[in-house]
């Protein structure tokens, strides 16, 4: 079991690495693009909301923050226009991430629904004031340096990047589930209060791991930016951003290490190849909610544990029909 | 001496008087129990002293500091455990990791990121304490598997794991067989004969009485008794604040 998902994690790196090799057609590298872009944010989103049960539903705030970090620091700076715009992509995280503390200070004090709320208000606090404010270029939007790649070729860096990001994503996910801030997280998702009381800092626990969260995304939304050339607070700070790496990370498998990944692989991918085929960029939606029915009537708990329970179920069962087998047949032999 | 004192606590939840200038002391070392009609206040004096709640009047003191208005963490880093009256494990956490969530006590919650979940010791350490409660057997298994009892007997186990001064145990006995009363029995006195001090709420008379040096009785939020088993069990103002009744009928349980 464990030397299997060993394979299947390999396994799954090794295909992501070599997509754009096999697949050269520009429109489905950039689908690959967005894809990885969104299997590195619900994944980070998981790493907090999943653990601690806190389910935030503001996270374009991260996403917009880093792509404007992007877009204004490149047009003010005159960066050169190429790779090494890469490097204000952290900028934008750690720019997120300082961001995310106040709002966490004020959003963690409440719980469940409550928070849920809160984090939502305070999402819509950030789109107007986006939208409104000059620097942000308003509803007309900022347009980045263009970068002049050759069109063939254009894709193939930012699918790299991303897929760096998509493994730090992971990488940070799996050290924090083994940490011991990690199980002070799964004791806080469990009973907060009961936590508290075996000398859990709850709300230290609460807020660092909110802000860290924020990085990758941050990271991830100024990617986005550089890769369009031109945003919108309207897109980038967007409520359809944050459903929709709450709702992938549900649909994989909430708290588990590969389902935000996987859910986030399935819905985006499918989503971006449904926009392309049929240039009809809501049907989606339709799609969307008939399989969220489906999932939440067969699978409430998602994809992974509902496989993995599958497995460990059907291992269990040939174990137990085996030590039956061996009993009879004792029982038969004396 | 007294290694855990209350001193005029009150505490309303609005026009509900849960608590009203209650006093009580735990000498070091013994095992109090703490007695009373449902409602009377055991549980919210429980919660004034862990920092669940927070008192409107009063102090509470732990050895010469005063300990009113510390959160929870803060009261258990000073050595004070506690148990829920419904008990409280992390349901979705292996037994192990229950055991594990309580040994963090000592360190900065950043230094929590870098650390591993457990170092071997204190795997040892709360294995130990499992097999002393009588579960070391179920450590891998997911918490909310357990039985009723068997939640009973991890809750004891994670509060032990910082190795707490005194220990305030919510309903130990509540809803579980005799035998099992029993093994939680034996295992308060094999805890105290080490040094460790009790404050106990029951409702299980036998319980209390058998095991208990001091008994305090509550009623309507404020200690209305306190003393040995025996007499506590002989004055007449506890059967009238259990039963309400006049004299005549007190004499009569008294006699019988």
């Amino acid at each position: 079991m464990r030397l299997w998902s060993r394979a299947a994690w390999a396994l799954g790196l090794v295909a992501l690495a070599l997509f754009p090799v096999v697949v050269t057609n520009p429109a489905y590298v950039a689908i690959g693009v967005f894809t990885l872009i969104y299997m590195s944010c619900a994944s980070s989103w998981n790493m907090f909301s999943g653990y601690t049960g806190y389910i935030a539903l503001g996270s374009a705030v991260s996403y917009g923050v880093g792509a404007y970090t992007m877009a204004l620091v490149s047009i003010h700076a005159n960066m050169a226009p190429g790779a090494s715009m890469f490097w204000l992509a952290p900028l934008g995280g750690l720019l997120a991430s300082l961001v995310a503390l106040p709002i966490g200070a004020i959003a963690l004090r409440v719980r469940r629904h409550t928070f849920v709320v809160i984090t939502i208000a305070i999402f819509f606090v950030f789109q107007l004031t986006a939208i409104n404010v000059g620097f942000t270029g308003s509803t007309s939007g900022l347009i980045l340096p263009f970068i002049s790649w050759n069109e063939s070729y254009y894709n193939v860096p930012f699918y790299y990047v991303a897929l760096g990001l998509v493994i730090f994503a992971t990488a940070l996910s799996a050290l924090v589930r083994r940490s011991r801030f990690g199980l002070q997280m799964l004791a806080i998702r469990d009973d907060e209060d009961r936590a508290l009381g075996l000398g859990v800092r709850t709300t230290a626990v609460k807020l660092t791991g909110f802000a860290l969260a924020q990085f990758t995304i941050g990271m991830a939304g100024a990617l986005y930016a550089m890769f369009v050339g031109q945003i919108f607070p309207q897109f980038v700070f967007d409520p359809l951003f944050d459903v929709s790496i709450a709702l992938m990370a549900f649909l994989g498998g909430l708290g588990t290490l590969a389902g935000p990944l996987l859910g986030a692989l399935i819905l985006e991918s499918f989503q971006q190849w449904l926009t392309l085929s049929f240039s009809n960029s809501s049907l989606y939606l339709i799609l969307f909610g008939a399989l969220f029915l489906l999932v939440i009537l067969f699978m409430p708990q998602g994809i992974v544990v509902f496989v993995r329970d599958r497995v460990t179920r059907r291992a269990a069962r040939e174990k137990a029909a085996v030590a039956a087998a061996e009993t009879t047949l004792a029982g038969s032999r004396a | 001496m007294a290694i855990l004192s209350v001193s005029g606590v009150s505490r309303a939840f609005g026009g509900v008087q849960a608590l009203q200038g209650c006093s009580l002391e735990v000498a070091e070392g013994s095992i109090a129990g703490l007695i009373g009609p449902n409602g009377s206040g055991k549980t919210t004096l429980f919660n004034v002293v862990t920092g669940y709640v927070q008192a409107d009047q009063g102090a509470v003191r732990f050895r010469d500091e005063d300990i009113t208005g510390l959160k929870p963490n803060q009261v258990f880093a000073r050595g004070i455990g506690r148990t829920f009256q419904l008990t409280r494990i992390f349901e979705r956490l292996s037994v192990l990791e229950n055991m594990l969530v309580a040994t963090q006590r000592r360190e900065g919650w950043l230094r929590g990121l870098t650390r591993s979940k457990s170092s071997p010791e204190e795997v040892a350490t709360a294995l130990e304490l499992l097999d002393f409660v009588g579960i070391a057997g179920l450590a891998e298994l997911q918490a909310g598997a357990l039985s009723y009892g068997q939640r009973k007997l991890l809750e004891l186990a994670y509060v032990l794991v910082a190795d707490p001064q005194v220990i305030l145990l919510d309903e130990p006995a509540g809803g579980v067989n005799l035998t099992l009363i029993n093994r939680i029995a034996e295992k308060i006195r094999a805890l105290n004969a080490q040094g460790k001090t009790f404050l106990i709420v029951e409702h299980n008379m036998e319980f209390v009485m058998s095991l208990c040096d001091r008994v305090t009785v509550m009623h309507q939020g404020c200690n209305l008794v306190s003393g040995t088993p025996d007499e506590v069990r002989r004055d007449p103002r506890v059967l009238d604040a259990y039963l309400g009744g006049g004299d005549d009928e007190l004499e009569e349980v008294a006699g019988g």
